[in-house]
């Protein structure tokens, strides 16, 4: 695996090089190695001598289209995973951004890794970690432990089939088998077990952890509303307390304010300081809009999402 | 005084405070994710972690607390204020990183004839007890930020864990009135000496060198320096950093409620959102990230220091582990100073 992404790294330096030497772009976009293990950083690079900065491992975890509205006035160069691709798609559908605006550097995806998983495996603080082949090296103070990548995913990397971006305009990598590791997101099976009462309950559980302090929104690409209906005060569609009421009503809106936008990238998940179960939400939006409309975020570049159109064919069961 | 509690009698003891108080400690509410929180039962407390995710600051400063109530009947209006703490509080097992940041607190909102009634009286009725840090984490840089992991200011008790026993310190006329606490035995030399270890360890741990001195002067230097067109890029604005501050302190201040009757509530707020300077005619003096940013930090780091005459960042770490696009405020200072120690924390600079 490391030797795979090594490779990237190298292209993907090669390609922001080659971009910024001949001012294509004004910035790239990417990942950058930081203060601490298991992790990466956004960063920006502005000159050719900057681009060995940018790294490429399985601790690239934002989805870095959502820098597209603060860098909205520059030519971006940016780097994509399958997800991050797809939110790009679905924002373009949106005319976020003009389409000479931006050029995607592709990687496809090897899934990435959870952190907080990993550092449950151990015991003690870890304070370094590598990747040898198919395990995670991790090391503290006074252990050493291999772990199994594989057993150690995000759940939104688990299931997903869309690992290699599509309509980028650089792939640095070979294309990637796209069969999920699990059929269905597994937080889903479990839920769709339990009575309507049990998933409230759950539900309630996750909300009232809430903080409020809106990182599942700010990471979110789609999420890019000037002003959002939490922050509105004239109407004023929600307190701005954390009462339970509230909480879930927040939670509940912006899972809905995802269908059929959002590409099931999980950072929302991985923005919460909580940790509070967000995908379950919208990945099963995800599944009822491809069930019910036979549409997925972010694939093709023509078709709206459902809930933006309307047609004479479209499913009305719900009209009593 | 120095004395000690047996781990047999630690249970116990706790049940004996929630009999007489309203007693508050770390709780776990899944795994990984604690808080302070009220205990019903002494079970429900959790020590494992370091440092719950959201500071001992909102028994003081809760994120979201009613100040008065409000009610119109006939012709006469009734309110009623609502800081009144009828029962006396303890706060056990924080850390001295955030028992420094409530000092600092106090500082802010019990001033000089200026007083917050809603801080004053949870502070007036909290006993703390505060629990020396064994196992600073890597994000940890307290020594820099003028604390440190055993530092006993602003604890009513202090608590060292010594594996087999708690290692207790009264050092406040608070803390005296337990001396005749039944569960506590006389300490023995040999713990003082487990207790300097652990000290010795723990200041390790965190003795690397954060530039922090000196950086009010540095910052009066910066205002329109384009450090700060760098530093907020990856920032997307959401308020975690702020929210799980120690020391942040702003609010939001908003009427619930309808015409006959509701409540004033004052709410956590966060300098990094735009609505938090967004005037009422539309102009918001702090239009991007950048400003936002340069907010955050000028108040930690120049404007506090000039009220207060200390940093307003204890170096609990909390804004490095839980930011989204990991920003490391520890870089944000080494930046401000030409003084740059090679390397910290577990990855590479």
């Amino acid at each position: 695996m490391e030797e795979r992404s090594k490779a990237i790294q190298d292209r993907i330096r090669d390609k922001a090089k080659e971009l910024l030497s001949k001012k294509a772009v004004d910035l790239i976009i990417g990942f950058g190695e930081w203060t601490l293990p298991l992790r990466t950083t956004p960063i920006f690079i502005r000159s050719p001598e900057g681009v060995d900065r940018l790294i490429w491992n399985s601790f690239c975890e934002n989805n870095l289209a959502t820098y597209l509205h603060k860098f909205a006035q520059f030519k971006v160069g940016l780097v994509v995973k399958g997800c991050d691709a797809r939110s790009i798609i679905a924002l373009s559908l949106e005319k976020r951004f003009k389409p000479d605006q931006l050029f995607l550097i592709g990687v496809p995806c090897q899934r990435m890794v959870d952190r907080r998983k990993v550092k449950r495996a151990v015991k003690g603080e870890i304070l370094r970690a590598y990747e040898q082949g198919d395990q995670i090296i991790v090391e503290g103070e006074d252990f050493k432990k291999a772990l199994d990548r594989n057993n150690f995913l995000y759940p939104s990397c688990q299931v997903c089939t869309h690992r290699t971006p599509s309509q980028v305009n650089a792939l640095v990598g070979d294309p990637v088998e796209e069969s999920p590791l699990t059929e269905t997101h597994p937080e889903i099976m479990e839920f769709e077990k339990e009575s309507p009462e049990e998933r409230w309950r759950f539900f309630e559980k996750e909300s009232s952890r809430c903080i409020r302090c809106y990182a599942c929104r700010e990471v979110c690409p789609m999420c890019y509303c000037n002003e959002c209906f939490v922050d509105s005060s004239n109407p004023k569609w929600i307190d701005k307390g954390p009462s339970p009421s509230d909480l879930e009503f927040y939670h509940i809106v912006r899972a809905y304010h995802q269908t059929g936008r959002c590409s099931g990238c999980g950072a929302c998940e991985r923005a919460c300081p909580m940790e509070i179960r967000l995908t379950y939400l919208t990945q099963k939006l995800n599944l009822d809009v491809k069930e019910l409309f036979d549409f997925e975020t972010g694939i093709d570049k023509e078709t709206l999402p459902p809930l933006s159109t309307y047609e004479m064919e479209d499913k009305q069961e719900f009209i009593k | 005084m120095k004395l000690k509690l047996d781990k047999k009698d630690f249970k116990p003891f706790l049940q004996s405070l929630i009999e007489e108080y309203d007693l508050f400690a770390p709780v776990q509410l899944v795994e990984g994710v604690s808080v302070f929180k009220k205990i019903d039962h002494p079970d429900e407390v959790d020590l494992s972690t370091p440092n719950p995710q959201k500071p001992a600051k909102e028994l003081f400063f809760p994120q979201s607390e009613t100040m008065f109530r409000y009610e119109k009947a006939g012709k006469k209006n009734q309110m009623t204020s609502m800081e009144e703490v009828k029962r006396e509080r303890i706060l056990f097992g924080a850390r001295p990183c955030d028992i420094e940041a409530i000092s600092m607190l106090e500082k802010v909102f019990v001033g000089e004839g200026d007083t917050d009634v809603y801080f004053l009286e949870k502070r007036k009725k909290t006993t703390i007890m505060g629990l020396g840090c064994n196992h600073p984490l890597s994000t940890c840089f307290c020594s820099s930020a003028g604390g440190d992991p055993f530092l006993r200011a602003g604890s009513d008790l202090f608590f060292v864990d010594l594996g087999e026993a708690y290692f207790v310190e009264l050092l406040t006329e608070k803390g005296m009135a337990f001396h005749k606490n039944k569960f506590f035995k006389e300490a023995d030399p040999k713990d003082l000496t487990l207790v300097k270890e652990f000290e010795e360890k723990a200041f390790e741990k965190v003795g690397y060198a954060i530039p922090v001195e000196g950086i009010e002067k540095r910052l009066d230097l910066m205002g329109e320096s384009s450090f700060w067109d760098r530093i907020h890029e990856k920032c997307i604005g959401c308020r975690i950093c702020t929210y799980l501050c120690p020391t942040c302190h702003c609010f939001d201040i908003v009427d619930e409620g309808e015409h006959q009757r509701g409540q004033r509530v004052r709410n956590w707020d966060s300098c990094l959102s735009p609505l938090y300077s967004l005037e009422t005619s539309g102009h918001n003096p702090r239009p991007t990230c950048r400003e936002r940013t340069r907010q955050r930090l000028m108040h930690k780091f120049n404007y506090f220091p000039k009220n207060f005459g200390q940093v307003a960042c204890v170096g609990c770490g909390r804004c490095i582990l839980y930011c989204p696009v990991h920003f490391d405020i520890r870089q944000a200072i080494i930046w401000t100073s030409p003084k740059r120690p090679k390397r910290f924390g577990g990855g590479t600079i």
